[in-house]
């Protein structure tokens, strides 16, 4: 579920409120507010789209865990899956690397 | 390209809601919606598409990522793939579908990579086109569709179809729900492509997918097909949402003990899992991918390791438990029952696509692994898309045609008590999540869970319409109810095993019931026996 907005890297430029599937957050008049945790799908999509890697979404599903900023951040974890898919300028040539076709039919 | 007098027109945005004009409405905006909504425009029609979520990261695709049932157009290569699946289907599919499918497919892929989708080159310098990154493909089909010229409304969930006087399909209506108001879109023809229905299991991008397609179209009139083929579970890590099982073709399965299970595993033993975890915790590890492999599944699915590497497990060396989600109709094969090669349904002036259509024709009743889903999604939507783009131009002006709102259930004011959505769901989720009573089915079991399962629709359907924010909520949850009571009859009526549908009572393939399975209704629902069309052809040219 998602877990914290980073208040010192968010610009409120509400992208994760647009584009999260399920409608988790809130508009506000300055940083977006998490309004639905419980909807949340744990799909990780709104970190994809965070231009600042603000965001971080734990991967248990059923139950908020109450994470600390500093701890996600301290384990080099927010961004990561942005850094691991290439929408980063980094790491650009892993969005070609898919070696899929060496694993289907095992 | 872009020709602005081609676009969909807004006809009035007063306080409370918003009105357009169209020729094709496409509701949903996953692969089948995008695809769908592109061949609309490129078939010369004015598009409006709306989502519930957003236009890009809404859908199992966009979360999951999907292998495509893409293959090279030798010969010998395409009768392989077809004859390869025919036996799990249960030899439910229909040839001539699944060759058009594999060229609409090769023909769909080859557009994106042409667009740009930066697929992989193999050591041999030959592109690879069976896989798509979910967020990227995505991503590139919302600006592909915009670029056709469509309408997008994101956060538009619709509630319920428009038809005519004479019951042709004529729009929809829904809610823009992050500004509180509503929208109706007047077209000429109507594409669900809402994909299918997971009942809020968090199997990984499925909670959007709670078969509102299904019921609005049930309330104009649809027919389903293939409803028994619905008991698709796949595993995850048992704290996540994960559900992507390529990598447990890997794994070894053991108990809380650490005794392998005999005959557990991801393909042909998932039913062996499902029995372990009712007496109690699984784990799995994935022990048989040695390094080179493990380096390929880290850069194929970095999704898959999200799980791991935010909670500090390595997957290769230890124990995980895990458990078994829920997917129903995603990576089932039933759904909207499709009439002709453009795939309309039964109803005039509404075409579906994607997981809101049934699979049956390419897939029997089985699918999972095999990567026909992504194929049909894109064959389906690219074939719906030009069958409603002819059907509005043949229909030709409407203008004045008077129009009336087919929703029923938690839409009107009845007996004074507003329908309840959370509750509901969580009732049905009750009846369809447990493996004893979907996973293993039986009639005695099947029979007393639908009729706790008529008792709430008995109640839902007098029920009143809540307050405008739990509306979604009580639509989502009758929606799921009535593809729970559809899934149950028909898997009554199948009275054998076949495909992914088990029964206790018949665990052995019947000859019988080579046929397919029919449903509908909502006040009563109903199934009746269809021949397969290889059969149908057979017997008339007798
Ligand atoms: C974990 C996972 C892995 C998968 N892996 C594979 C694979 O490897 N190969 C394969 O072939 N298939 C796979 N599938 C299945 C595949 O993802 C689906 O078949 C595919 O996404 C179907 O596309 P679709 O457009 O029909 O539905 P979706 O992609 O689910 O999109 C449906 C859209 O409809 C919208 N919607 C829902 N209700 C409404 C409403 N009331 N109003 C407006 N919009 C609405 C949703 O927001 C969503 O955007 C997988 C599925 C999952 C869950
Ligand atoms: S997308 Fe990121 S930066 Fe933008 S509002 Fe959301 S958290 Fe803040
Ligand atoms: S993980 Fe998915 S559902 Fe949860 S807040 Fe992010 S985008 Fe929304």
């Amino acid at each position: 579920m998602i877990e914290v907005i980073d208040t010192e890297r968010c610009t409120a430029c509400d992208i994760c409120v647009n584009v999260c599937p399920t409608n988790v957050f809130d508009k506000t008049d300055g940083i977006p507010r998490i309004a639905r945790q419980g909807d949340c799908q744990t799909c990780f999509l709104c970190e994809l789209y965070c231009p600042e890697d603000a965001l971080f979404v734990s991967p248990f599903a059923d139950v908020p865990q109450g994470i600390d900023v500093a701890a996600v951040k301290e384990a080099a974890l927010l961004g990561s899956y942005r850094r691991a898919v290439g929408w980063v300028d980094e790491s650009r040539h892993l969005r070609a690397a898919d070696r899929s076709y060496r694993l289907f039919g095992h | 390209m872009t020709n602005p007098s081609s676009r969909a027109e807004k006809l009035s945005s007063s306080v409370g809601s918003v009105v357009f004009d169209a020729d094709v409405l496409v509701l949903g905006g996953g692969p089948a919606g995008t695809w769908a909504a592109i061949s609309a425009a490129e078939h010369g029609a004015r598009v409006v598409l709306a989502d519930k979520g957003f236009c890009g990261t809404s859908g199992a695709t966009a979360a999951a990522g999907t292998g495509v049932w893409y293959v090279d157009p030798l010969p010998e290569r395409r009768e392989a793939a077809m004859a390869g699946r025919e036996k799990l289907g249960g030899h439910l599919q229909d040839r001539r579908w699944m060759a058009r499918v594999l060229d609409r497919t090769y023909a769909q892929s080859n557009q994106l990579a042409d667009w740009g989708y930066p697929y992989p080159v193999d050591e041999d310098g030959k592109p690879q086109r069976n896989s798509l990154q979910g967020p990227e493909y995505m991503r590139l089909m919302r600006k592909r569709t915009k670029q056709a010229g469509v309408t997008i409304l994101d956060h538009s969930p619709a509630l319920e179809l428009l038809v005519d006087g004479s019951g042709v399909v004529a729009g929809a209506t829904g809610l823009r729900r992050q500004k509180g108001d509503r929208w109706t879109v007047n077209a000429k023809a109507v594409v669900i492509a809402t994909g299918g229905c997971a009942f809020l299991s968090k199997t990984l991008g499925s909670n959007v997918l709670t078969g509102d397609g299904y019921l609005l179209a049930a309330e104009a009139g649809a027919e389903f097909t293939s409803m028994e083929f619905s008991n698709a579970y796949a595993i995850s890590p048992a704290f996540g949402s994960v559900t992507k099982t390529l990598f447990y073709s890997w794994a070894s399965f053991t108990d809380e003990q650490g005794s392998v299970i005999p005959g557990a595993s991801s393909k042909g033993g998932r039913s062996v899992i499902a029995r372990a975890l009712r007496k109690g915790a699984v784990y799995a590890q994935l022990d048989e991918a040695d390094a080179e492999t493990q380096r390929h599944m880290r850069v194929s699915q970095p999704n898959f390791f999200l799980p791991f590497d935010r909670t500090g497990i390595d997957p290769f060396t230890q124990r995980f438990p895990i458990t078994l989600r829920l997917e129903g109709t995603v990576r089932g094969t039933g759904g909207l029952r499709i009439l002709d090669d453009s795939c309309a349904t039964t109803v005039p002036g509404l075409y579906a696509a994607g997981d809101a259509a049934t699979r049956e024709l390419i897939c029997g009743g089985f699918t999972g692994g095999g990567s026909h889903n992504a194929a049909w999604a894109m064959s389906s939507g690219y074939w719906a898309g030009q069958g409603a783009a002819e059907f509005a131009f043949q229909l030709g002006a409407t203008f004045g045609r008077q129009v009336f709102r087919r929703g029923a259930v938690g839409l009107r004011s009845r007996n004074g008590r507003p329908l309840q959505g959370g509750a509901l769901a969580q009732s049905v989720q009750g009846e369809v999540f447990p493996y004893e009573l979907n996973y293993f089915r039986e009639a005695g079991r099947l029979g007393e869970s639908l009729s706790r399962l008529d008792a709430l629709w008995s109640d839902a359907s007098v029920a009143d319409a809540p307050d405008e924010q739990e509306l979604l909520r009580a639509r989502e949850a009758a929606a799921m109810l009535a593809t729970a009571r559809w899934m149950y009859r028909s898997a009554l009526a199948r009275q054998e095993s076949r495909g992914m549908h088990r029964r206790d009572d018949y665990p052995e393939q019947d000859d019988r019931y080579r046929h397919y399975v029919t449903t509908g209704g909502l006040d009563e629902v109903w199934t009746s026996a269809r021949p397969l069309p290889s059969l149908h052809y057979a017997e008339a040219a007798e």
